[in-house]
This record gives structure tokens, sequence and C-alpha cells, in this order.
């Protein structure tokens, strides 16, 4: 072994060094750790709380209202208010509340009597992990609010109440309908920002784009001609993936597919143009990739895609709804789970719109710039 | 001369943030000429002649490139000039006839299957046309990064150091194709570092640190510097250079094998410590004629890198 102390001190300056030059790189090394820990630490909970939960009163009676005050009093439950049963259903429809609660007519009576009223709790069980938890809490909630009042007042072996729980849009909580879908965002997000990052800052990185900019030919036509082949490349992908939804994994598709495609083209859209903004940004290959990596963990994690987004905190919510993925991932379960057409899903279209604009007025000033 | 000018630009200036790059730039050159560009590395050549094919917008100056105008009509010159860029650049993943096309297809050119063949049958490339471009030699990529300029046919070809890296016999092939160009009529606006390639100009221009230092043709170059060069030889010239460089009015001292030149301004000076020296050590002493070489580098030590901070 020849191992000379003053060689191997020379390599790890070196590396130092190129380190300390290449800011992206140390930036990563610095902030990775730190967004981690955030996210990881603070952001996610796979027992989310406060899930909103939408009240049908039919029988607006004291013991009725202690059940509610109990379930807001677990923490699981955040009750936005009653309302009739159309409106609940768009509520629930449009993704606005997790759960509905409706107490039947009759309940006190029926409940004082020993009869064990139904308690319908239907649950957007979209993400079957969002609902679980809240739901194992009902479960108990029946004996504990009611056991004091009813003491002597009736028979203990009959359970006060008949808790149904109707899990709607997933029956059977196959947490695949919920992934495969998702996945659909997930595998865009990543490919199209990739690949546009790359195919920019390949040809910058080889010296072509000079070339490509000494003929007649325009940013515009450049920036476009650039941009389709891989809007072609994410609609593959997605249709591979819904072909895969429908007959490997059996994922319901109720709503229209052509609304469906339509959606993916925004959101597609929305993706190629941080791409490009990206690799105007980028000096190489390897800094894109580094940019893309950046964007794409904290969609993976604040989106809703890995743990429930209604069990983050409210500053984690916020930073998710400024990210495309979170809305897309809401428009497909809701166009193939619930059915949802364009009107319900407009509130979650304008943000993957307004996001598209904004990247994009940022990135023709910077592409501007690039150019000269 | 009353003559339409080519190029004919005046007071061009180009920055990066605070480095003014190129300064004052005023260049003419006439039809048909091949047009020498030269100047020290980082003097601002290529920016210059990124300006001139519409690349880079100059920060002020006016003048035609031509006859449009450099900056409103950018557009229209980047249709009739062939642009040829220092790095190949050409796409090493598309095949040798599927850059031609492609080329041929952002220029617009419809019928671009006879243009294509014939480019690759003056290449001597039909039987290598599914070739992909990376695989080739240094030299055949320039042969094909030049047909690539060529194929829409433009009356103004810059070349930026087209020749860098490339063999002595395809460089001497290549200068024989430019000067074919050239007596078909069209212009030739080429930059690079060899002296021999600068010889082969009709006429130059020395371009340091974004400043035209001076232009014309090689021998008028070498004249407007008026040096006065000796050649000096013998059994012991070497490792004299040092000692060579104390004399009064010596500027410039180069070695070349066993010979030394020596060259100055002021030549009687020069002359006479110069007979004092080889006298004393029993070396020849010869008058030569300055070169080219010399008068540039006489050029580049008057001028003063003002990035470089001194040297």
């Amino acid at each position: 072994m020849n191992f000379s102390l003053q060689r191997w001190l020379g390599i790890l300056i070196k590396e130092f060094i190129q380190l300390k030059r290449d800011r992206l790189t140390f930036g990563m090394i610095v902030m990775l750790p730190i967004i981690q820990l955030l996210l990881f630490g603070f952001a996610i909970n796979s027992d989310p709380k406060h899930m909103p939960t939408a009240i049908v009163m039919a029988d607006p009676g004291p013991f009725a209202r202690a059940y509610v005050a109990a379930m807001r009093n677990s923490d699981y439950f955040a009750i936005v208010g009653s309302v009739d049963e159309d409106v609940a259903d768009r509520l629930l429809d449009k993704g606005e509340v997790q759960f509905v609660v409706t107490f039947p007519p009759g309940f006190q009576r029926d409940l004082v009597g020993g009869k064990s009223p139904v308690l319908l709790v239907e649950a957007d069980a979209t993400d079957p992990m969002a609902a679980g938890g809240a739901i194992s809490v009902l479960n108990h909630l029946g004996p504990e609010v009611f056991a004091p009042d009813l003491a002597g007042r009736r028979l203990p072996v009959v359970p006060p109440i008949d808790l149904r729980v109707h899990r709607r849009y997933n029956q059977e909580g196959i947490t695949a309908y919920n992934v495969v879908p998702g996945l659909c965002g997930v595998i865009l997000t990543m490919t199209m920002i990739l690949m546009t990052g790359l195919a920019m800052t390949r040809e910058r990185e080889r010296g072509t784009f000079e070339n490509l900019l000494a003929t007649p030919a325009t940013p515009f036509e450049v920036m476009t001609g650039k941009i389709v082949p891989y809007i072609l490349i994410g609609l593959i992908q997605v249709t591979l993936i819904l072909a895969a939804a429908r007959w490997i994994f059996g994922v319901p598709m109720l709503g229209n597919l052509l609304l469906l495609y339509g959606e993916v083209l925004l959101f597609i859209c929305a993706n190629l143009t941080l791409g490009i903004t990206f690799s105007s940004l980028a000096r190489n290959q390897l800094q894109a990739m580094q940019l893309t990596f950046f964007f794409f963990l904290p969609s993976m994690l604040l989106s809703g895609f890995m743990f429930p987004f209604r069990g983050m905190p409210e500053w984690a919510q916020v930073v998710g709804n400024v990210l495309p993925l979170t809305h897309f991932l809401l428009i497909v379960r809701g166009i193939l789970l619930k059915g949802n057409g364009p009107a319900m899903l407009w509130d979650h279209t304008w943000p993957i719109l307004l996001f598209t604009a904004a990247v994009l007025a940022f990135g023709l000033k910077t592409f501007r710039r690039t150019l000269d | 001369m009353g003559e339409p000018w080519v190029i004919d630009v005046a007071g061009l200036n180009k920055h990066f943030g605070d480095k003014h790059v190129v300064k004052d730039l005023a260049l003419q050159v006439r039809p048909g000429e091949i047009f020498g560009f030269l100047g020290p590395n980082g003097s601002g050549k290529t920016t210059s002649i990124r300006m001139l094919c519409g690349l880079l917008t100059p920060d002020s100056g006016q003048g035609t490139c031509l006859g449009l105008d450099v900056i409103a009509d950018s557009a229209a010159i980047k249709r009739q000039v062939g642009y040829m860029t220092q790095k190949f650049s050409l796409w090493d993943d598309l095949t040798i006839a599927e850059n031609l096309e492609f080329v041929a297809r952002m220029f617009g050119m419809r019928d671009r299957r006879p243009v294509v063949d014939q480019a690759l049958a003056e290449l001597g490339l039909q039987g290598r046309r599914d070739q992909l471009a990376g695989t080739l030699s240094g030299g055949w990529k320039q042969r094909l990064a030049l047909a690539s300029c060529l194929l829409h046919q433009p009356r103004l070809l810059l070349l930026d150091e087209p020749t860098a890296g490339v063999d002595p016999k395809a460089r001497r092939e290549f200068w024989e194709e430019i000067h074919a160009l050239s007596a078909r009529g069209i212009t030739i606006l080429v930059s690079t570092h060899y002296m021999d390639e600068a010889e082969r100009c009709h006429r130059l221009a020395y371009i340091a640190y974004g400043n035209l230092l001076v232009s014309g043709t090689a021998p008028e170059i070498v004249a407007s510097q008026r040096l006065h060069t000796w050649e000096i030889s013998g059994a012991d010239s070497q490792g004299l250079a040092a000692a060579l460089r104390q004399l009064p009015g010596a500027q410039l001292v180069a070695s070349f094998g066993s010979t030394l030149h020596v060259s100055g301004s002021d030549g009687a000076t020069l002359h006479a410590a110069l007979t004092a020296f080889v006298q004393k050590r029993g070396l020849r002493l010869a008058a030569i004629e300055t070169s080219l070489e010399d008068a540039f580098i006489h050029l580049m030590q008057g001028s003063q890198d003002p990035f470089g901070g001194g040297a």
C-alpha cells in the first residue's frame, strides 16, 4: 500500500473547494435535511384531526347536541355546521367536508326508548387513510356520551346507538383507489419537469443551442417545438396508468374521461412551464435534475399523495395549496371516484391555471435574459 | 472606394455585467473577400461575431450587414448568413443526414432532399449518411459543420475559429474550400489564432480586449508596426533570450529552434546593441523581414488586459 497523506488531503481539499463553488449542490446539502425535518417532523401526520364535518340534524334534541359536542371535543372533527341533505351531499362531492353525520328523526325518542337509533356517518373514503382514525373514535363515542344520562333508564345490553359508517366513493376502503389515480399526477410531475428541464439544458450544455439560435427559428418556435413532444409523452403516460388502473387495479371510473384528459392537459402544461423555467435557471443538466428533485419532494409529501392533506398543520396546507399536484390529485379522484363534473372541479382548476401563469411570467423573464 | 460593404458597422459596444467586452468596434468587409479576425483569447472576437449575425444585440452602435440593419433586421440577417460556432454545435445524437435535414428545415427550405443529397455528395459522406454525427472525427465534424452552414446558400459566412483542434492536412483542405467559396463570391469573416491562416486572408483585423487595434492586409499590418527584426544564429544561441531582452531597444525576443528573432521599433539602437552582443559571443546576425506574428505580439503588448489585472 502506497498511501500519501499529502495526495489524499489534496483530493479532499479539491472536493471541498468544488463543492463550495457549486452553490446549488451546497444549497441542497444544507436545505434538504431542514426541509425533510420540517416536513416529516411537523407537517406530516398520518392520524389527521380536525376533519371538516357537516351535520344533518333531523332531530335537534339535547342528546344529539351532546353527541356533536363530544365529536368536537374529540379533536378529530371540525364541525362546519348543520345543513340539509342535498347540501351535505354536494359538500362531500366537492371534497369540502370529510364526513357527513346524519341524526335521524326521532333520534332522542328512540335513544331513550332503548331502540338504538341509526346514526349515519358518511365518509369521503377516496383517501381511506384520512378517515380511519376518526371513524374508530366514533365507535367509542356513543356509549361514553350517553352512558351517564341513560343510566338506569334503559337496558345496558343494547348499544345506545346503531352507528352505520358509509364509506362513500370507495366502499371497501381500497388503498389502490386512492394511490393509483394519484400516481398519475406524481409521475407526470416527475417526468414532465425533468424531461423539459433536461431537454433545454442539454442543448445549452452541448453548445447546440447557439446553433439553433443562429437559425431563423424564433424563441417561441423553439420553446413550443420542444414542449409539444413532451405533452404527447405525458398523455401516453396517463393513458398507461389509467389502463392499468382500470384493468389491473379495478379502479372505478365514474366521471367523464374527456374531462379528465382536459384537466390532465392543464396539469401537464403547468409542469412543462416549470420545467422550462428550471432549464433556464440551471446551468447544466445536473442542476436541472437537482431543481426538479427540490420541487418533487415537497410535491410528494405535501400534496396529499403520501399523507392525508387534512392531517397537515395550516402552514403546510398553505404550501400544499400552491402545488399543482395537490389540486390535480383532488381532480383525478373527483372525476374517477366521485364522478365530479367541470363545475365542481373549478375550485381546483383555477389554482393550476394561476400557477402556470405565474411560472410562465417568471420563465419568460429569465428566458429573455439567457438569450442575450 | 464606392463599393457597398458586406459588413459595415461602427461604434458597436457590448457589456456583460460590468465587463466591457467589445468597445466601439468598427469593421468594414468587402464583398467576396476573406477577412481574418484575430486577437488573443477573451478579446471579444466571438461576441463581435455573435453581434454581426444577430445572436446578440449590441448595447449601442449601428451599421449594416448585407445591407440590413444589424439591430433592427437581425432576423433577416440570420437567413442570409452562415454561422459556424467555435465548438461543434450540431447534434451528436442525430445522424449526418438528419442534422443537415434539420438545419435545412430551420431555414425554411423546401425541396430539402436534393440539397441534403448534394451537400452529402460534396462532403463525400453519402456512404455514411446514417452515421451519428457525434462519432465523426474532429476534421469531419468541422467539414460537416461548414456544409450545414452552406445549405441555405448564405452570402456571408461567419466562421468562429473553425480550425481549432483540426490536423494540418484537414486545415489546409478547409482553407482550399474557403478560397473556393470566396471565388464564388461568398464573403467570409473568419476568426483564428493561427498566423499561417491569417496570411491566407485577404485582409485582417486585430482586436484585443474589446478594442479594434488595426486592420488592413497582412503586409500593411506588418508595416504599420514599424519594427526592425534581426535573426541571431550560431552554435550557442540557446539560453540567450533573457540576456537579449535586456538589450536597449529590444522589444520582442522569440526563440525559433536554434535561432532567435529580436525586434524593436528603434532600429539603430537595437542594431548597435545586437552587433556588440553577437561579436562578444561569436554568433551570426542577419536582418530579416518582420513576421505577422511579431507584428501581432507587438500589438498585443501595446494593449493592456483590463480584466486580467496586468499580465
